[in-house]
């Protein structure tokens, strides 16, 4: 219990820095972007728009930083994020709440995916050592984590969209479709959800096989993976229930710090594949310079990262005992 | 534990021990010689740029969107530049921010990490939660937020802001290893001389976390070129910096792709591609070398040892 | 082999050398070893760290792995050679007929399972398969050893350092075995707990009849309840023979110098004598005999020749001094010994 609690109380520290570094950096960097955006836009916008800019930049208003930056907690944890610039005017929550659908069907199910085989991949690769899949994997995958991960996905539009034409590679639908829970819009959601995934998939899959691997490798190098063997146990029961069930346990917290890479993925990803989904609406904000809805991409995301984190925790504390009654 | 014969060796290795260690290690390493092969040849390649390419990287001379032929090895790009001379003028940019943010990054890796180890305390909680928070934060878009108000600014500044975002991955191994140093006989010894924390953590702890800190270079170099070019793809680095990503900027800028001028992508990608995949298996192999248990595992062929002949 | 008559063999080790094939050659860390294990036998495997007598045990419970491997020689087990066989082939006489205890339990049992789901797994791998018999056979291996049974719900890291090694003997006596190998299952306790430990092994066995091979680096514990005792030293067996025979009249210089390392509790004061320097590093190891270079009684032969296993009045002992062919030497006479065990 105690243990939920501390990690209850990081997330939110985590949380306060993301919204900190939202309220400072602008405030912060060199060439004070605060005064150049004003004045790019104090022609162009007037009343609530202009007000809503002043209030992240913190330009002319009357009242002090720590005022302002209290303003600004207060007004995250109400959920008032602003309004967007550049969908004007629109509020942020409602612009985002489009692109989330978007991004945990594509990222999520890939992301997870790509853990589960990975995983498993890692495993039998690690069981039989020296043999095919242990001898190709970790250089092969030492490869593909090298490989940026917009390019992969350049490579699959120029492979199976342009040049094969097998699959769509771009938009998350067509566009000529109307939006609807029928066969017709889900089926072409799936279709052009296909390149997109397998791009994701194959880049960050690498990780997952590489560190279960070499888990699995110290792990079977432990005394009781010896006492398995010499209990004459089965050979598939020594992989799960001795071998595996130790090894997955520090991959799950590798799992969380993973995540932050995932997530960075998926962004180019979408970029590339012009995928409506969060990270593609965030590079967008940030190309209309539409900083309030830059900030709350931010935050969402950070927050689904940390969200991820607590369940890969709570995994954690499900399937190793010792974390149960110690702290 | 499973138990081995060979004698303990006690006692704690000087720098030049441990490097030579290091060395004989990674050089059996065939994973390490491949990487540290093209290691070697994109800096022989960004020492020497003009030797190698004889056209100018910038100067838009040349008809547009040519394929590869004799005069332009990798074609020309949608500018009418010639792309052989980018790739090769542009690894000197990739290798500066790689080994500069790399360095910068493993240097407060260090600090920070080695400095909690070694402290203890509230010191290490402190260090701890600020490394933990900076982990968790994903990193990308925390770039592309700063980069939204950085615009521009140049390489420097770039190497900045990688190192003092991407540091915390590195700094939770370093404290890790540091941790497992801590106590052991030749730090007490120092203790007891009575040489200054500051002291034994530069001229004790450290030398001996040589392979560590290595690979701690090599996993911030690979991140630094990643995410440097992943910045400059979206267009948040300088778009006219000569430089693999920003190649690949122009590409999708003017639809390369769509108008099938493949190669164009292709090139710039493979360039990173390859050079990260050195600095990639050279990781790799310091991993083995530090944990002999992940050393490919060959069919047993056996060779006598030599008894010690009179 | 002409040790004294031994009830007939429950395993007969002949030969046996194992290597590690490493990146720079291989290293022999055990070295043609032989020796048998009789019926209800209790034998004792002592030695320094790093002589080889836990690569021994492995090699003879066919756990290495590599880089470790069998080099040479054979293990017969009842009759039935061991070597070669692969984990399928072995699991039948795995723990029903030969069961092993290792050295800290807390590295031994798995963390993430129950006491009671690993006394479980293995009941089942050999055709146990009612729930009730299981249950019920755990509890009475786990009150054997004097725990209660209701610990079969809990995981390892609840119970006590002492309470694990009971509870993997308990786990080693679930089919009542005819040989169990343990690895210096003492070694992690302390004093106290080593001795009660050690009473408990002793009547168990002499309860149900099992041999033991026990390793141990403590020679004074393992003299108390060893029938025969074998020493080691660099991969090699140095000295084999009856327990009590060993401690009064030790013939290996070595042995010699380890029993002199033990002050008495009942003998007069005498000043402790170690054994000056370190094993030799396997990978060079030295010619002739391979403690001759920390040997008291050192002869010139011994640096040139290697002796063999030499019986002396019914003990084997590795050493030239009583080769036939040795010189008259003042120091032909063994010295040291013990008058009381």
């Amino acid at each position: 219990m105690r243990f939920v609690l501390r990690r209850a109380g990081f997330f939110l520290l985590t949380l306060w820095a993301a919204v900190t570094l939202n309220f400072f950096l602008p405030r912060m960097m060199p060439g004070n972007p605060a005064i150049a955006m004003m004045a790019k836009f104090h022609g162009r916008l007037t009343g609530q728009a202009l007000v809503a800019l002043e209030t992240i930049f913190g330009v002319n208003t009357h009242e002090s930083l720590l005022v302002q930056y209290v303003h600004y907690l207060g007004d995250i944890f109400t959920g008032n994020f602003g309004t967007s610039l550049f969908f004007f005017p629109s509020p942020v929550s409602q612009v985002v709440r489009s692109a989330i659908f978007w991004t945990l069907g594509l990222v999520g199910v890939a992301t997870i995916l790509a853990f589960l085989l990975g995983t498993g991949v890692g495993i039998v690769a690690a069981w039989r050592r020296g043999g095919l899949l242990d001898s190709i994997a970790p250089p092969v995958l030492v490869i593909t984590s090298a490989i940026p991960y917009f390019w992969v996905g350049m490579i699959f539009i120029m492979v199976f969209g342009l040049k094969l034409h097998w699959l769509p590679w771009s938009g998350g639908a067509d566009i000529t479709l109307t939006p609807g829970w029928n066969g017709a819009y889900i089926g072409n959601v799936l279709q052009h959800a296909i390149l997109p995934g397998m791009a994701l998939l194959i880049t960050t899959i690498g990780t997952w096989v590489l560190t279960m691997r070499n888990n699995m490798v110290t792990t079977l190098a432990e005394d009781y993976v010896r006492m398995a063997r010499a209990k004459g146990l089965p050979s598939r029961r020594i992989m799960l229930d001795y071998a595996a069930r130790n090894a997955i346990l520090p991959n799950l917290t590798g799992f969380a710090m993973s995540l932050g890479f995932v997530v960075g993925g998926a962004i180019l990803i979408e970029y590339v594949f012009n995928y409506p989904g969060v990270g593609y609406m965030l590079l967008q904000a940030v190309q209309n310079e539409d900083y309030p809805l830059m900030q709350a991409l931010f935050l969402l995301i950070t927050v689904a990262v940390l969200v991820a984190i607590l369940l890969a925790d709570i995994a954690t504390a499900i399937f190793d005992p010792r974390t149960r009654t110690a702290r | 534990m499973a138990t081995t014969t060979v004698t303990v060796q006690a006692g704690h290795s000087t720098a030049g021990q441990a490097g030579r260690r290091v060395w004989r290690a990674v050089r059996r390493n065939r994973k390490a010689a491949t990487g540290g092969v093209l290691l070697l040849l994109f800096c022989l390649i960004a020492l020497f740029p003009g030797v190698i390419a004889k056209d100018s990287p910038t100067a838009e001379i040349y008809p547009k969107n040519l394929g590869p032929s004799a005069a332009h090895l990798f074609g020309t790009t949608g500018l009418g530049q010639d792309m052989f001379a980018q790739a090769v003028w542009g690894t000197r940019q990739v290798l500066i921010i790689a080994i500069g943010a790399g360095l910068l990054a493993t240097a407060i890796a260090a600090v920070v990490g080695v400095t909690a180890a070694y402290l203890g305390g509230t010191w290490d909680g402190v260090l701890n939660l600020l490394t933990d928070v900076l982990l968790v934060i994903p990193l990308f878009p925390l770039l592309i937020v700063i980069s939204a108000y950085v615009q521009n600014s140049g390489t420097g500044v770039l190497i900045a802001v990688l190192a003092f975002t991407g540091w915390s991955y590195t700094a939770r191994q370093l404290r890790s290893q540091a941790l497992s140093l801590r106590n052991r006989d030749f730090l007490e010894a120092a203790r007891v001389r009575g040489e200054r924390p500051l002291y034994i953590i530069a001229v004790e702890i450290l030398p001996t976390m040589i392979s560590l800190l290595l690979a701690a270079f090599l996993t911030n170099a690979l991140y630094a070129i990643l995410f440097a070019s992943s910045l400059q793809f979206v267009g948040l680095g300088d778009p006219n910096a000569t430089s693999w990503g920003t190649m690949l900027y122009w590409a999708e800028n003017n639809e390369a792709l769509q108008a099938g001028y493949y190669l164009q992508a292709i090139i710039p990608g493979a360039c990173i591609a390859l050079l990260g995949t050195a600095f990639a298996l050279l990781n790799y192999a310091f991993d083995e070398v530090g944990n002999p248990a992940l050393r490919p595992v060959r069919k047993i062929r056996s060779k006598r040892v030599q008894s010690a002949s009179s | 082999m002409s040790s004294p008559p031994v009830p007939e063999p429950v395993l007969e080790v002949s030969g046996l050398s194992v290597e590690y094939v490493l990146d720079r050659g291989s290293v022999r860390a055990v070295d043609d070893v032989s020796f048998t294990v009789g019926r209800g036998e209790f034998l004792g495997i002592v030695g320094e760290s790093g002589c080889g007598k836990s690569t021994l045990l492995f090699a003879v419970a066919q756990l290495l792995a590599p880089p470790a491997r069998v080099d040479g020689g054979s293990v017969r087990f009842k009759g039935t050679s061991l070597v070669g066989l692969t984990d399928k082939q072995l699991a039948a006489t795995r723990w029903r007929d030969l069961s092993v205890v290792m050295q800290s339990a807390m590295n031994a049992l798995n963390p993430v399972m129950s006491i009671g789901a690993q006394f479980k797994d293995v009941m089942q791998a050999h055709g146990v398969k009612r729930g009730d018999e299981i249950v019920a056979r755990s509890a009475e291996v786990l009150r054997m050893v004097g725990i209660d049974p209701a610990h079969l719900r809990s995981y390892p890291h609840q119970l006590s350092g002492g309470m694990r090694q009971r509870a993997m003997i308990a786990m080693a006596m679930l089919f009542t075995p005819e040989l169990v190998i343990m690895d210096e299952p003492t070694s992690a306790l302390d004093v106290v707990a080593q001795r009660s430990l050690m009473v408990q092994i002793k009547e168990l066995q002499e309860t149900y009849g099992f041999a033991v091979i026990f390793v141990t680096h403590d020679m004074s514990l393992i003299s108390h309840f060893s029938d025969r005792l074998m020493v080691m030293y660099a991969g090699q067996v140095s000295e084999l023979g009856a327990t009590k025979t060993i401690f009064d009249k030790p013939r290996h210089p070595y042995t010699q110098g380890l029993l002199e390392a033990f002050p008495s509790i009942h003998g007069p004061r005498v000043p402790l004598k170690g054994i000056p320097g370190n094993p030799p590093n396997l990978a060079l190891i030295p010619n002739g005999c391979r403690f001759h270079p920390r040997c008291p009684q050192v002869m010139d032969r011994c640096r040139e020749e290697a002796p063999g296993l030499i019986d002396v009045h019914g003990t084997l002992a590795r050493c030239l001094l009583y080769d036939a062919g040795a010189a008259r030497n003042s120091a032909a006479q063994p010295t040291g010994g013990r008058t009381d065990a």
